[in-house]
C-alpha cells in the first residue's frame, strides 16, 4: 500500500508541467476553440433565421424590408393553422402509436438471454436508422402505392400514410431508448412481486412499467419533438396533400422565394423543439438522481 | 404471445426493405409485386443516369471533406471537455451536442439566408460547413466515452519515461481512443451520406448530393431505378452496421444489454 502511495506521488512529482493545473487552462481552450467556431457558424445561421423571421416580405426580391411582425401573424391565417393544427395531431398520433408498437421489441432486447436474439434485433432495428431519410420513405410510397397489395382504402397521399411512415421513422429511436431504460432496471424488484404472487401481468404493470417511465417519457419527447419537424415523410408521402410545417417552410422559402415567411414557421418549430427538450431535460433529471 | 407481437413488429419494420429489393429487380417499369421475372436494368440506368453520377461525386467530396474536418474538431474538443477542468462543463457540451435537436428545415433556411447575405448563396463551402456542424455532435459524442475510459495513469507513465507531449498523444493516447475515433468516423460518415433536409435547401442541380437527387427523380419519376438505387444503398449500410457490430459491439457503445 505504501509503495504504492510513494510511486503515485513519485510519478506526480516528476509530471511535466503541460499536465498539470495552471497551464492547463490554455491548452484546453485551444482544443476547444476549433469546435466553438463551429458552434458560432451554427449559431449564426440560426440568428440570420430570427433575423428574416421579423423583417417584411418584399415579392419578387430576396432583400426583406423593414420590421414587421406580418410573418408570424400570417401563420395565423386559416390557410396555415390547418397545417400547424395538422402537425400537431399527427405528432401525438404517432408518439403514441410508436411507443406501443416499440415497448415489446424493446423489452426483448433488453431482457433477451441469447445474444444472437439481441443481435438479430439490433441490426434490424438499426439498419433503417442508418438507411436515411429518402430510402425509407420512397420504400413506403412503394408499399402504400398498391405495389404489393391493393389496400382496401386509399393510403397514399392521406393523413393515414403518413401517419404509418412516421411510426415507422420513429421506431428505432424508441426502441433504443427505451430498451436502454429497460435495461437499467434490476430484475430482481420483477422477481419479488412474482415471488410474492404478482401474476405476470400484474408485475409488468405495477414494477416493470412504472420503473421504465423515464425511458417512456424522454422517448416519447424526442419522437413528439423530431416528428414536429419531419420533411421527407409528409413531402412524400404526402404527395402536397398533407403539409406539416417542414412541407410549409419548404414551399414558403423555395417556390415563393418568401424567405422571411419561411423563416418565421422555421422559428415556430425551433422554439417549440427547444421548449421540448428543455423540459425533458428537467423530467429525467430527478429520476437518473433518484436512489438507486 | 409477447413473441408473435415482436415478430410482427419487426416484419413492419423490414417490410419496406424488402419491398425496394424485390422490386428493384423487376423487368417492367410498371411496378408489380411479387416481380414477373429478374432483371437488372435499373440496375444500369443507375449507373448511366448523369445526374446520380453527378450527385454521387458531391456526395464524396462533402462527406470527406466534412468528415476530415469535424473527427479532429471532434476529438480535441472531447478531449477538453473531460480533461479541462472546466467550469459549466455540462452547458459547454448541450452547446456542442445542440446541432442534433435543431429541426432540419431551420438549419438549412438559416443557413441559405445567412449564406446569402455573406455572397455565397448555395456555395459548396456552407454545404460542408453545415455537415461539419451537424456531424459534429456524434463525434464529440463517442470520442469523449472513449477519452472517459482511457486511464491518464498510461500517459503519465510515458511522460515520465520522457516522451515529448506530441510524442505522448501520438504514440499512447491516440491508440487508446481508437475505438472511439472508429465509432465516430461510421456514425459522421453514415449521418452526412444520408443528410437530406439542410443540404436540400442550401444545394443546387450542380451541387448537390446524393439524397437530394434521389429526392428529385422519387417526385417527379415513378420508375424503380430508385428502388435499385436504394437496394445500393441499404446494401452498403446493412454491410457497415454488421461489421461495426463485430468489431465495435453496437450493444456496448449503446448502453443496452448486459453493461451492467
Amino acid at each position: 500500500m505504501l509503495a504504492i502511495r510513494l510511486s503515485a506521488a513519485t510519478v506526480s512529482a516528476i509530471l511535466p508541467a503541460h499536465a498539470r493545473q495552471p497551464r492547463a487552462s490554455r491548452v484546453v481552450r485551444r482544443l476547444l476553440a476549433p469546435a466553438l467556431v463551429v458552434i458560432a457558424a451554427f449559431t449564426a445561421a440560426l440568428f440570420a433565421l430570427l433575423r428574416y423571421s421579423v423583417l417584411e416580405f418584399v415579392p419578387g426580391s430576396l432583400q426583406p424590408g423593414g420590421f414587421t411582425l406580418a410573418n408570424f401573424t400570417g401563420i395565423l391565417s386559416r390557410q396555415y393553422l390547418g397545417a400547424v393544427w395538422d402537425t400537431l395531431v399527427l405528432s401525438a398520433a404517432t408518439t403514441v402509436l410508436t411507443l406501443v408498437a416499440s415497448y415489446p421489441v424493446a423489452y426483448t432486447l433488453a431482457r433477451t438471454r441469447s445474444a444472437r436474439v439481441r443481435s438479430a434485433i439490433l441490426v434490424l432495428t438499426l439498419a433503417p436508422f442508418f438507411t436515411g431519410a429518402i430510402v425509407r420513405t420512397y420504400a413506403w410510397v412503394l408499399v402504400l402505392g398498391n405495389t404489393v397489395v391493393t389496400w382496401p382504402v386509399r393510403l397514399l397521399f392521406t393523413p393515414q400514410g403518413v401517419l404509418v411512415g412516421l411510426v415507422h421513422f420513429s421506431m428505432p429511436t424508441m426502441i433504443l431508448l427505451l430498451a436502454a431504460a429497460i435495461s437499467h432496471i434490476d430484475p430482481v424488484y420483477e422477481r419479488a412481486a412474482a415471488s410474492l404472487g404478482a401474476g405476470p401481468r400484474r408485475v409488468f404493470r405495477r414494477v416493470t412499467l412504472p420503473l421504465s417511465m423515464p425511458g417512456i417519457v424522454s422517448g416519447s419527447v424526442i419522437v413528439f419533438a423530431w416528428t414536429l419537424s419531419a420533411f421527407a415523410t409528409p413531402e412524400l408521402l404526402g404527395g402536397g396533400k398533407v403539409k406539416m410545417i417542414a412541407n410549409v417552410v419548404r414551399d414558403l422559402a423555395l417556390d415563393s422565394f418568401n424567405w422571411p415567411g419561411g423563416a418565421a414557421f422555421a422559428v415556430l418549430a425551433l422554439a417549440v423543439t427547444f421548449a421540448l427538450f428543455a423540459g425533458v431535460g428537467r423530467l429525467t433529471a430527478p429520476a437518473e438522481r433518484g436512489p438507486r | 404471445m409477447r413473441r408473435l407481437a415482436v415478430l410482427l413488429l419487426l416484419g413492419f419494420m423490414t417490410l419496406p426493405t424488402v419491398v425496394v429489393i424485390a422490386v428493384s429487380f423487376n423487368p417492367t417499369a410498371i411496378l408489380s409485386f411479387p416481380p414477373a421475372g429478374l432483371s437488372l436494368r435499373w440496375y444500369v440506368n443507375v449507373l448511366t443516369y448523369p445526374q446520380f453520377q453527378r450527385a454521387a461525386w458531391n456526395s464524396r467530396l462533402v462527406t470527406a471533406g466534412a468528415v476530415a474536418l469535424a473527427l479532429p474538431i471532434g476529438t480535441a474538443a472531447a478531449l477538453a471537455l473531460e480533461r479541462g477542468r472546466l467550469r459549466g462543463r455540462a452547458l459547454w457540451a448541450t452547446l456542442l451536442l445542440s446541432p442534433l435537436v435543431v429541426p432540419g428545415v431551420a438549419a438549412g433556411l438559416g443557413f441559405l439566408i445567412a449564406g446569402a447575405s455573406l455572397g455565397l448563396l448555395r456555395s459548396r463551402v456552407v454545404l460542408i460547413a453545415a455537415h461539419v456542424a451537424l456531424v459534429l455532435p456524434f463525434v464529440v459524442r463517442s470520442v469523449w466515452v472513449s477519452v472517459a475510459n482511457l486511464d491518464p495513469a498510461l500517459e503519465r507513465a510515458a511522460s515520465s519515461l520522457g516522451a515529448t507531449p506530441w510524442r505522448v498523444f501520438r504514440r499512447v493516447t491516440l491508440p487508446l481512443l481508437r475505438p472511439g475515433l472508429s465509432a465516430a468516423l461510421l456514425f459522421a460518415v453514415i449521418v452526412s451520406l444520408n443528410e437530406f433536409v439542410v443540404s436540400l435547401f442550401i444545394s443546387t442541380r450542380l451541387t448537390e448530393i446524393l439524397p437530394v437527387a434521389m429526392f428529385t427523380y422519387v417526385v417527379n419519376y415513378t420508375d424503380p431505378t430508385m428502388a435499385a438505387l436504394s437496394t445500393l444503398f441499404i446494401a452498403v449500410t446493412f454491410v457497415v452496421v454488421l461489421l461495426s457490430d463485430r468489431l465495435l459491439g453496437l450493444s456496448r457503445i449503446l448502453n443496452i444489454g448486459d453493461g451492467r
